[in-house]
């Protein structure tokens, strides 16, 4: 592997955009929730939901702000490291982007600032109207985003000019191509999975200390409903995604099953090595048959193995491979998670007084970002050597740059974001370890000064302001 | 009805970079002048008036990079590699800064101390950096057949350091005004003597600016006017107007202050910025990547254009709309009580 220009700007898109979507898909789904949270208190009353809304949103907070400022550095990465895709490829998705920024960027930081700080400078209507707001931006965004990868991973509705580059023929052919659906309902479920997965971790902390928190029981409850529903729903629709792959990326489906001949009655790899060098695997733990059945539905299916593409139009193997694996397994163990949460429910004993579950709660919270990475590897490497897929290739792609200011920059971005991402951690670990609490009586008598923009969520006694803090507890 | 598409798209790109230079200038500003505050408290409440907005402000910016990208990709990919450190080096700098919002308010003692300092640092290097980024722009990037061509220093030049500086002060002086407007008591005491020393230095490295640029690129001088030691009136006279504006504001700030005014120093210094923001687009206009590309050259596909300009007729004055409302729903005074209660 040769360290050019090339090479580094793959890397630091990989690590930047990596480190980016954790937070989107963290953030989707807690928007939602919060939404969910709001207006449940709003309709029942019940003021534990206001407790949780008022502990979530501190979380939402952290995490948002570093959704925004790593999402912010992707906006100009395209033209720093990519300016032939940027010339070519932005008179098809150019308007996709600026959509984004027009319909949901603006929405969710505008009303982001009344949701946080606005408690009390607007009635309890106009507040659950901002956070619905918020949350229906973070979908928007998730659309016209996913809408501009699909047309990447599938490019339909275009033409191509003389020049080389691209220009739209058909926008509704661009913005909803036939991959489109199945990816936005797959992205947008891992992100309510996620969500759901940190919040029932967090939760279930709680309850091993305290098994009486009421707050803390109504949230993980949710949380195992979400399971129950959302991880069997994402099989489904993960495997819809699956098919279209099979249809329009076969390259890409050979290298996630790591199938190297053309032929029917494919055997399915539960664990393989794939050696690009040899064209083969080197060794393998397979199921006879199942592969075509998996991914073409018929165990007779003749399914491409990727010796029908020639070596320079093949993907990475391996790590496609296993990053499939990785996603997948951990679906499977979603499931469980969710049919045992049930099984606890139904069985009146209650999930809240069953340590094992509890502590097997705790270990999935970080299994959604995990499977949202690996499943974004699946996606993103196996289109490789194409950026628009078919159309143009990653190397033809890249900005005339040189390899020290890139290799400078991916080494400014792993500092950084390694600093950033260590401390909001550990924020937000910190947060849930304190767990929700309800506001002090203080907090909800009318403020003396209805001028100042309080940082509305209030029920923090724990954080004197001012810069040397003593003691806390 | 035929429109100038890519005219009318010059335009909404411009009026979305200045709404970013004013917006996020008085934020970034505030984190400037950080180090200057007396107490802790102060600068809670520093950060306090830019807490609910600044998240809007930096959207901006976004529009600014994605309209460019969408609008005219030939600039935006002759750009961002010619100016690939300086922008590289804003973005880090703007990363640490917008987690310092919410990181400063969880930190420790030590933890808090460093987000203090990392949202002054971080301010302070993004308003370099795109100083750096707009004297690189101004001076001009070297193009071959439309690709950047240039070396990854070739915006690190002493007039660009100039420029750098002059975008500090002038922040500053943003930053200023808007604590002016926004706080009472010690605070906004303390932000009048800062508006008073960052007006001055904005004023004087304006017209440091203003002199190097003309001395410098000959041709924005022969749009100006000057040319060979002559002047050229009939140049000079339309033109006139954009410094005009720009020492009306700088009188409206000196009448401000001395009258004790709250909102008219800030007014002042949008008046400043939006002169020398005509001033320097009137030197390059209407190229897009001085000086080798025009905005027509840039422009995108019709279709394009034309789709996201329905868009923007549609979506924008939402946006506006719902900004303004936000910046309503914040308005008054914020006290040092206005925290955590």
């Amino acid at each position: 592997m040769e360290l050019d220009a090339l090479m580094l700007s793959r890397l630091q898109f990989a690590f930047t955009v990596a480190f980016h979507i954790i937070f989107p898909s963290f953030t989707i789904g807690l928007a939602s929730f919060l939404a969910v949270l709001e207006g449940l208190w709003l309709w029942t009353k019940n003021e534990a939901f206001k407790t949780l809304y008022l502990f979530w949103v501190k979380i939402f907070a952290i995490s948002f702000g570093m959704g925004v400022v790593s999402g912010v550095v992707m906006s100009y990465q395209l033209g720093t490291n990519w300016s032939v895709f940027s010339t070519v490829a932005s008179p098809v998705i150019g308007p996709l982007l600026a959509f984004e920024v027009l319909t949901a960027f603006f929405l969710e930081a505008s009303f982001l600032g009344v949701m946080l700080f606005g408690w009390r400078k607007v009635g309890p209507g106009l507040h659950f109207t901002a956070t619905a707001m918020v949350a229906f931006g973070t979908l928007l965004s998730a659309f016209w985003i996913i809408s501009a990868n699909s047309w990447m991973q599938h490019p339909t509705g275009f033409e191509t000019l003389a020049d080389g580059s691209l220009r739209a023929a058909d926008w509704w052919q661009v913005i909803f191509s036939p991959t489109f659906p199945e990816r936005l309902a797959h992205m947008v479920l891992a992100a309510y999975l996620t969500t759901s997965l940190v919040v029932g971790a967090a939760s279930a902390w709680r309850l091993l200390k305290r098994p009486d928190e009421p707050e803390s029981r109504i949230a993980l409850r949710m949380a195992i409903g979400m399971f129950a529903i959302v991880a069997p729903l994402q099989l489904v629709v993960g495997d819809l995604s699956g098919k279209e792959v099979l249809r329009v990326q076969p390259a890409k489906l050979a290298a996630i099953e790591s199938f190297w001949e053309t032929r029917a009655e494919q055997p399915f790899h539960i664990a393989a090595w794939p050696d690009r060098e040899a064209e083969r695997n080197r060794w393998e733990i397979s199921i006879p048959k199942i592969g075509s059945w998996i991914t073409a539905g018929d165990s007779a299916a003749e399914v491409q193995g990727l010796k029908a593409f020639a070596p320079e139009d093949r993907p990475p193997v391996a790590v496609v491979f296993w990053a499939f694996r990785v996603m997948v397994g951990l679906g499977l163990l979603m499931i469980a998670l969710g049919l045992w949460g049930v099984w606890l429910i139904w069985r009146k004993r209650g999930p809240e007084n069953v340590r094992p579950f509890l502590w097997s709660c705790v270990a999935m919270g970080p299994a959604g970002f995990v499977a949202v990475v690996a499943g974004w590897i699946v996606a993103e490497v196996g289109r490789q050597p194409y950026v628009v897929y078919g159309v143009l290739r990653t190397a033809d792609a890249v900005s005339p740059v040189s390899a020290g200011p890139v290799s400078a920059s991916l080494l400014a971005f792993m500092v950084i974001y390694a600093i950033v991402f260590s401390v909001g951690a550990l924020y937000i670990l910190r947060l849930v370890a304190e767990g929700p609490r309800p506001p002090e009586p203080e907090d909800t008598a009318p403020p003396l000064k209805p001028r100042p923009p309080g940082y509305a969520l209030g029920a923090a006694p724990d954080e004197p302001r001012g810069e040397p803090e003593e003691g806390r507890p | 009805m035929n429109l100038d598409l890519p005219l009318i798209w010059a335009g909404v790109i411009a009026v979305g970079v200045l709404m970013y230079v004013l917006l996020d200038g008085f934020d970034l500003g505030v984190g400037i002048l950080f180090p200057f505050a007396a107490t802790p408290q102060e600068r809670d409440t520093m950060m306090d008036t830019v807490a609910p907005v600044w998240d809007g402000n930096e959207t901006w910016l976004v529009l600014g990079g994605g309209g460019l990208f969408a609008a005219f990709p030939a600039a935006y990919g002759a750009l961002m590699p010619a100016l690939y450190i300086p922008i590289l080096l804003m973005l880090l700098a703007l990363i640490l800064r917008g987690v310092a919002f919410e990181f400063r308010l969880r930190g420790r003692r030590r933890g808090k101390r460093f987000w203090t300092a990392a949202f002054a640092g971080g301010s302070i290097t993004a308003t370099i950096a795109q100083g750096f980024v707009l004297g690189g722009f101004i001076q001009g990037v070297r193009l071959e057949e439309g690709q950047f061509a240039g070396g990854p220093f070739d915006w690190l030049t002493p007039y660009t350091v100039l420029v750098a500086l002059g975008l500090l002060a002038g922040y500053a002086l943003l930053g200023a005004t808007w604590l002016i407007w926004k706080t009472e008591d010690e605070l906004h005491g303390r932000a009048r003597r800062w508006a008073w020393i960052s007006m001055a230095l904005t004023a004087g490295l304006l017209f440091a600016v203003s002199a190097a640029t003309l001395t410098v690129h000959p041709r924005i001088a022969a749009r100006w006017g000057f040319e060979g030691g002559a002047v050229e009136l009939s140049a000079l006279l339309p033109l006139l107007p954009i410094p005009a504006v720009g020492l009306a504001g700088l009188a409206a700030i000196v009448a401000g202050l001395r009258r004790k005014s709250h909102g008219f120093p800030f007014l002042g210094a949008f008046a400043v910025f939006l002169s020398g923001y005509l001033g320097l687009a009137v030197g390059f206009f209407p190229n897009i990547v001085p000086y080798d590309m025009t905005f027509r050259d840039a422009a995108s596909a019709d279709n394009a254009l034309g789709l996201m300009l329905v868009g923007v007729a549609i979506l924008l004055p939402f946006i506006l709309g719902y900004t303004a409302w936000v910046y309503w729903l914040f308005r008054g005074k914020v006290s040092a009580d206005a925290g955590y209660h």
